[in-house]
């Protein structure tokens, strides 16, 4: 997965982070924060690896 | 003992010393001879009529046309089974059946472990999509790599074995390469949820034996493989199968014999288990055919290089992965393996230019919430992505572009949309399609 991009986004209240916006080919995906997905685990694994950083939620 | 039929008579010839009461023992009369002939000719034939039962009709064969129960409405049984009224055990003494197709069909039951095997279901589009890097969806439940420069497309196709089948998936190789390094791979799969293999019971030492089967066909006739691979126990099966005749259907069946005993599979909703179709992949990921061994490969030295064929196609149907021997290909309702296709991924959008999607309430200007509930509990929580327009209803008009969310789950989540103007803080409205047939909300939890 060729993520451009990565951002936390925070839920409602604005406490918490909620999700992750990624950018893959110029197109947005909302990942939630479940290991059980494989596209955070995708983003979890590249950024172990050092390939990609998750910007911190606006 | 009198001998009064062949029940009575004696397997030691010194206790036979009459018959009916007529004296045939050492010494006996001649006069009395004819008479025991006779009683000894109406003792068989009282057996052959019946009339008499033989004790014990043991028999090493036993050739008949028919078999009817001897007291009326006890039916027959032959060893423990009941035969009865035209069924076979009953209500109170249930039997097992071993069946390799009932009325000549598909036995019933989900034996099936692979969805949308028959390839009726494309929810992202039947067109071809080009298949250009890791994990590239075309097929519902299906993906593929390509990784190394070649390059193929995947799309929906009606090319079919017979009309069993309706559709299939054709696989075209539209970016050669001739050049295949170590690395390279060239892939397709599917992916079954740990859930649904768990009764395999591999990583155990009762693990069961499968087959799998599929009807196949390619311009490039030879040797091709595949594998059944698990990402957790990262342990693989590679098979190989031939295809014999170029542009020519023809049904593989592949039997694993052995269960895999070694490794911690998968048994909840992670990724159980994976099976592979290679189509000319490095050395990487060659290894040896017909045993359970640790990585991640998929082919043999024998395969065909398909990616190194320009144009070449590969069709493919009928995909069943079953526990024990293989039977007929299993038919479900079309809605049946939607249903199975939408915990891994399905989408809202196509169906009008202005459909609905949820009921939103704004809590900012600009900014709305609504609950959107999937149509089946999907696997986990599911990646959200949105193309084309959307808008909401009435005074509270606001066009949002930006798709939001919270609290995702694999049953329900907040969906909320944002970045355009208007709203009023506490009105409820609709959110809709805005005038786009190409929208597209999808919700992907695969695997």
């Amino acid at each position: 997965m060729n993520i451009t991009q990565a951002q936390y986004t925070l839920n409602l209240e604005g406490t918490e982070n909620s999700h992750i916006r990624i950018t893959v080919d110029g197109k947005e995906f909302l990942v939630p924060l479940d290991p059980a997905n494989s596209d955070y685990a995708e983003i979890m694994r590249q950024v172990a690896a050092g390939t990609l950083t998750i910007e911190d939620a606006d | 003992m009198a001998k009064d039929s062949i029940r009575d008579y004696s397997a030691t010839s010194s206790n036979n010393s009459d018959i009916q009461s007529v004296d045939i023992s050492e010494g006996c009369a001649p006069s009395g001879l004819n008479n025991a002939i006779r009683e000894v000719m109406t003792d068989l034939k009282n057996v052959s009529t019946g009339t008499v039962a033989l004790e014990t009709p043991v028999a090493d064969s036993f050739s008949t046309d028919t078999i009817s129960e001897k007291t009326s409405a006890t039916g027959v049984t032959i060893d423990g089974v009941l035969l009865k009224d035209g069924a076979i055990g009953s209500i109170a003494n249930a039997v097992a059946a071993h069946l390799t197709s009932i009325n000549g069909g598909q036995i019933g039951g989900a034996r099936n472990l692979i969805i949308n095997g028959k390839f009726s279901i494309f929810q992202r589009g039947a067109g071809a999509t080009t298949v250009n890097g890791n994990d590239v969806f075309a097929a519902d439940r299906f993906k593929g790599w390509a990784n190394g420069g070649g390059t193929y497309t995947v799309e929906q196709s009606t090319d079919v074995p017979n009309n069993e089948f309706e559709h299939s998936a054709k696989l075209t190789n539209t970016g050669v390469d001739s050049s295949v390094a170590a690395g390279d791979n060239y892939r397709w799969a599917t992916d079954i949820e740990g859930y649904n293999v768990s009764q395999l019971g591999y990583g155990h030492s009762d693990a069961k034996a499968v087959t799998l089967s599929f009807w196949v066909k390619s311009s490039l006739a030879g040797t091709y493989c595949g594998a059944l691979y698990s990402t957790t126990a990262s342990r693989h099966y590679i098979y190989e199968y031939t295809i014999s005749s170029a542009n020519t259907w023809e049904k593989k069946t592949i039997t694993v014999s052995s269960g895999d005993t070694t490794g911690s599979w998968n048994k909840t909703n992670g990724n159980g288990l994976r099976i592979y179709w290679g189509f000319g992949s490095g050395s990487n990921y060659q290894g040896t055919a017909g045993a359970w061994t640790a990585g991640e490969k998929w082919e043999t030295t024998n395969q065909a290089a398909w990616i190194g064929s320009a144009s070449a196609t590969f069709f493919i149907t009928g995909c069943q992965l079953e526990v024990g021997s293989a039977t007929p290909f299993e038919h479900e309702p079309f809605s049946v393996t939607l249903q199975k296709c939408y915990r891994y991924f399905h989408f809202v959008g196509g169906d009008t230019t202005y459909q609905t999607i949820a009921t939103v309430t704004n809590f900012t200007t600009g900014q709305a919430l609504g609950l959107y509930q999937h149509p089946v509990e999907m696997r986990a929580a599911p990646t959200i992505s949105k193309s084309g327009n959307w808008a909401a209803l009435g005074g509270n008009t606001s066009v949002g572009q930006t798709v939001s969310a919270d609290q995702n789950g694999p049953k329900t989540l907040q969906l909320g949309f944002s970045g355009g103007g208007g709203g009023t803080s506490g009105y409820s409205t609709t959110l809709r399609v805005n005038n786009d047939i190409n929208f597209r909300l999808t919700f992907s939890s695969e695997l």
